[in-house]
């Protein structure tokens, strides 16, 4: 016997209008077809929501500026903290000046990705469009940095003074490609966890339709969403981090 | 005739995608081999420990990254070929 899904794991993350409703009830409908650039759909809802919960924590929960700590404000604090010393320790002491963006980036994934988790809410990091952007703003901001920085002794990094001399060459070609497969890499692993860990949810929650075992499946889904909130923090942190190891190739330059 | 060879495509579509998951596997290999050596290498020096969870999870990133591709091939070929 096939027990077929009543909703398909992968339709929630099917991109639709904001404040549309088609009674055809299937993934590809009016909403979802033919979307303009300008027009609102549940992807920049979900990303105004992660900003607007953003300045909510560091604008708004921090105005007080106050010596002891509001709740708000020491886990705004405690953020920020937590990411400077990343970004000093990872980068170096040249690396802080770019600490702004890396916060950025950071909060900005953070937020978008715990807020996905939220029921019937949309996970705009689980699409590679969004998280491809993110990724080669890095790829695009570390390579004119580097050059900047370093002048043309940045195509050093390809060339592994320590290595010998025989397999230089060949170590270049392989240093060259994971350097261009970088952004792929770095955009894909926070789109592809999102999404695997997003589908794995609905596909144990399609389970439910069999009474028998739905009591497990509560219990499965409990758990997984407990995974999933790890992995969402665990990610938003990997992309940072990420983020600073490529800007220390820029920032400290191959020869050191 | 057309029929017989769409569904073969579509039974091969299939069949790639769950091999494509194969992959995972070693993903998981890696992974389990970063962290357990890291741990192994925080029983006998805890005091290091702490400072080597940035490149513990460096570590874990760029292994998961590679298994994330089988899984990309599984969905390309599932909802893009």
């Amino acid at each position: 016997m096939i027990v077929a899904f009543a909703i398909h794991p992968m339709d929630q993350f099917v991109v639709s209008r904001w404040f549309c409703h088609d009674d055809a009830a299937t993934p590809i409908n009016e909403c979802t077809t033919g979307i303009k650039w300008y027009e609102i759909t549940n992807v920049t809802v979900w990303m105004a929501a992660a900003v607007l919960v953003i300045v909510l924590l560091m604008v708004v929960g921090s105005r007080g500026r106050a010596m002891i700590p509001s709740r708000i404000q020491s886990v705004g604090e405690m953020i920020y903290g937590f990411i400077y010393k990343m970004v000093e320790d990872v980068t170096g002491h040249d690396g802080v000046k770019y600490f702004p963006y890396v916060m950025t980036l950071f909060l900005f994934i953070l937020f978008a990705n715990l807020l996905g988790l939220l029921p019937m809410a949309f996970t705009t990091t689980s699409h590679v469009a969004v998280t491809v952007v993110l990724a080669l703003l890095v790829f695009l901001g570390v390579t004119i940095l580097g050059f900047v920085k370093n002048g043309i002794g940045f195509l050093g990094m390809f060339w592994v003074g320590s290595a010998p001399l025989v397999v230089r060459p060949v170590l270049a070609i392989i240093e060259v490609i994971s350097y261009f497969v970088r952004p792929v890499s770095h955009s894909i692993r926070l789109a592809g966890n999102l999404m695997a860990g997003h589908a794995v949810i609905k596909v144990i929650a399609g389970f439910a339709s069999l009474a028998a075992v739905s009591p497990v499946v509560i219990g499965a889904v409990t758990a997984i969403y407990g995974l999933e909130l790890l992995v969402a923090v665990v990610q938003a942190y990997v992309f940072t981090i990420l983020t600073c190891v490529y800007l220390r190739d820029a920032v400290g330059g191959a020869h050191h | 005739m057309e029929g017989e060879v769409a569904q073969l495509a579509l039974m091969g579509k299939y069949i790639g995608a769950g091999l494509a998951t194969i992959g995972l596997g070693g993903a998981g290999i890696g992974v389990g081999h970063i962290a357990g050596n890291f741990l192994a290498g925080a029983l006998r020096n805890p005091s290091a420990a702490p400072g080597q969870m940035a490149n513990l999870f460096v570590g874990i990133a760029f292994a998961e990254a590679l298994g994330i591709f089988s899984f990309l091939i599984a969905l390309l070929l599932m909802f893009a070929v």
